[in-house]
């Protein structure tokens, strides 16, 4: 076992690609640079295990910014024979790219009978939460979800982010990698030998009988820190993490919310129409019966996010209120429930 | 120029009346409402088409837009599952679920038409990037008209390619109209002297009615892409003569009425099927080649008739490689 961080579990995964398979290529504005330390071995390009000096410009492509073009000239790359993994930076320049997100990466496949395949990684970093202001700050992961053809991962975790994109590379379909950047940091022992985490299976980080939290990218800490504090009151919470939100593992959120009977969903994004909102409506739909108290969502506000540390900090999930969401569902009982609604 | 065959000349004439033959049947069979949606044709281009498609190798790849049939039959991708595509059929060349505005063939490095103007442009650059990183010897084509000259996309393809010498050439078909809209009200300059600001070469073939000077521009092209020497934009003048798409009555009232007639005068399979005669070919012979193109329509369009529905189920397939995501 190597301590790595999210960003160093990423570099990892990027290097091991590009070992394993030469139609793979990395394409990005500052990749050669490794500005983000995803492209080297170190932060720095004098360090051992650079990029640019293990495999060449031609497969480590330096670009300028024109998002349109990258994301463009990356699908009709795939298209073709190669397996290009494109460094977007931030979440929110996909904005810049939407057309060739949706109107070609996602549709060229069906479109076409299946005559084409998509073999492509879009990879970007949610900056919330770092005072950036509204242009950098946003989780647009939601909107992605509305768009058939795309496989979505927010990983948690520094061994899910390298696992999870060793799988996606290897796909044969558009992956977008949605990574939180407060995750950057964060460490743990990621096992040495080479692993791939299938798409569409959740991860439970804890067991408990009373709720299930199901939260999401950051949400996931959080969460974790929210359900040892229950724990101390005697509210023993579930933490079950998607990983991947296309494909969603229904069935491990079913399970969970079947035992529990109690549901919060936790997430940085946006409120409507967000992933919570989604995981909500599928458990109402499928086990509503199972419910003993009704679903709260812990979201962003339908707000844009402001620059000022001041302002900032709450605009996403925290502690506080999931640990408030838990006691308020535990606390509920579901003949009470009824009762107000009868009355 | 390497003198062109006999053969190859003939069959480029072959290749431009199938284009013909083909849109006006489509034309008349949407009007009938036997071809749902709508189309849009490429007769009065047919030559602009034509010198592109036949100055590219077999494995070499290209991209549409949404005037696109002529692309596809160009390059040589048989008719009666175009024609099976355009009325939505299992059989079709995308099994139904791309119609006039989406087709592809890549048995052809036909890679897809895009309903989006200009979205497909960076799609051809893909393409040559893969033929650059891998090592191959193919080119790939964007076709484009003077309406998506004014998208950015196509800039930012110019600059990435130029800077990376990628094996592409940017073909612009200047119909004079995006749609409506004459070309020279919306564009600023000459379309293809933009291709300086990018330090590649910019090359304006005037009449575009030509099949060989349309050939011999997309030639070299080619041959520079091929020796590694990058990126060309050619625009190509050219007229379209029916409606923007069949079926639409806008009236002709935004191209003053003679301009048409003029262009009429130079029709291209008409200049060519004479340039061929003055080479020694007959009218017997002409006449026959024309009567062939017909007789491969009518065996499209009787293929495509006798083809069944996709089945239902077909509406579900091929979102995603893995058919257990499906929804």
């Amino acid at each position: 076992m190597t301590v790595m961080s999210f960003l160093g579990a990423i570099g990892a995964a990027q290097k091991e690609a590009m070992d394993a398979d030469e139609r793979v290529i990395i394409i990005g504005e500052d990749v050669e640079a490794n500005v983000y330390g995803t492209t080297g071995g170190g932060k720095s390009r004098a360090e051992t295990g650079d990029f640019v000096q293990m495999y060449g410009r031609n497969r480590i492509r330096n670009t300028p910014i024109s998002e349109e073009g990258i994301v463009g000239a990356a699908a009709g790359a795939a298209m073709t024979g190669l397996r290009p993994l494109v460094d977007l930076s931030y979440s929110s320049f996909l904005y810049m790219a939407m057309d060739q997100l949706v109107n070609q990466v996602a549709k060229n496949r069906y479109m076409f009978g299946g005559q084409a395949s998509m073999p492509v990684v879009f990879r970007s970093a949610m900056f919330y939460g770092l005072n950036t202001g509204a242009h950098h700050s946003d989780r647009p992961y939601p909107m992605f979800m509305n768009v058939p053809g795309l496989k979505i991962m927010v990983p948690s975790t520094p061994s899910d982010a390298k696992g999870l994109l060793r799988t996606a590379i290897d796909m044969n379909d558009p992956v977008l990698s949605f990574e939180a950047c407060i995750l950057w940091g964060l460490k743990e022992e990621v096992q040495d030998e080479e692993f791939w985490i299938p798409f569409g299976v959740a991860r439970t980080h804890r067991e408990g009988t009373d709720v299930t939290i199901v939260a999401i990218s950051s949400s996931v800490q959080e969460s974790l820190a929210a359900a040892a504090e229950l724990e101390a009151e005697g509210i023993s919470v579930e933490v079950v993490d998607p990983r991947t939100l296309v494909p969603l593992d229904k069935d491990a959120i079913l399970r969970s919310v079947a035992k529990t009977g109690r549901l919060v969903v936790v997430e940085p994004a946006h409120r409507t129409c967000g992933a919570a909102g989604e995981i909500s409506a599928i458990v109402s739909e499928e086990i509503f019966d199972s419910l003993q108290a009704p679903i709260i969502r812990i979201t962003a506000p339908d707000m844009q996010i402001p620059f000022s540390p001041a302002l900032e900090k709450q605009m996403y999930p925290q502690k506080a209120q999931i640990i408030d969401a838990v006691r308020k569902v535990a606390g509920a009982s579901k003949s009470t429930d009824r009762l107000v609604v009868a009355g | 120029m390497v003198e062109l065959s006999d053969d190859f000349m003939l069959e480029m004439q072959r290749r431009m009346l199938r284009i013909r033959a083909f849109d006006e049947r489509a034309s008349k069979m949407v009007k009938r409402g036997h071809i749902p949606g709508t189309v849009h044709t490429s007769i009065g281009q047919e030559a602009q088409v034509v010198g592109a498609t036949m100055a590219l190798g077999d494995q070499d790849y290209m991209t549409g837009n949404h005037r696109s049939h002529g692309h596809p039959i160009g390059k040589g991708s048989p008719l009666g599952p175009l024609m099976a595509e355009l009325q939505g059929k299992g059989t079709g060349v995308c099994q139904g679920k791309g119609g006039s505005l989406h087709l592809a063939d890549f048995n052809v490095g036909s890679l897809g038409e895009s309903g989006i103007v200009g979205s497909s442009i960076p799609i051809a650059m893909g393409a040559a990037l893969s033929s650059q990183v891998l090592g191959r010897d193919t080119v790939a084509l964007a076709f484009f008209g003077d309406g998506a000259a004014n998208q950015g996309v196509l800039y930012e393809s110019m600059n990435m390619s130029g800077v990376w010498k990628l094996p592409v050439i940017f073909l612009c078909e200047n119909n004079q109209y995006a749609l409506s809209t004459p070309a020279h009200t919306v564009t600023s300059g000459v379309i293809a002297d933009r291709a300086a600001g990018f330090g590649i070469p910019g090359v304006r073939v005037e009449d575009g009615q030509d099949v060989l000077a349309v050939y011999k521009a997309v030639s070299e092209a080619v041959a520079r892409a091929r020796a590694g020497e990058g990126p060309t934009l050619i625009e190509v003048v050219t007229y379209r003569y029916n409606e923007h798409s069949e079926g639409l009555r806008l009236g002709t009232d935004y191209r003053p009425a003679d301009e048409r007639e003029a262009w009429l005068k130079k029709d291209p399979l008409v200049m060519f099927r004479e340039h061929l005669i003055s080479l020694g070919h007959t009218e017997e012979e002409m006449d026959q080649l024309e009567a062939d193109v017909i007789a491969e329509v009518d065996a499209a369009v009787e293929f495509s008739q006798n083809s069944p529905w996709p089945d239902p189920e077909v509406a579900f397939q091929d979102l995603y490689t893995d058919s257990e995501y499906a929804a």
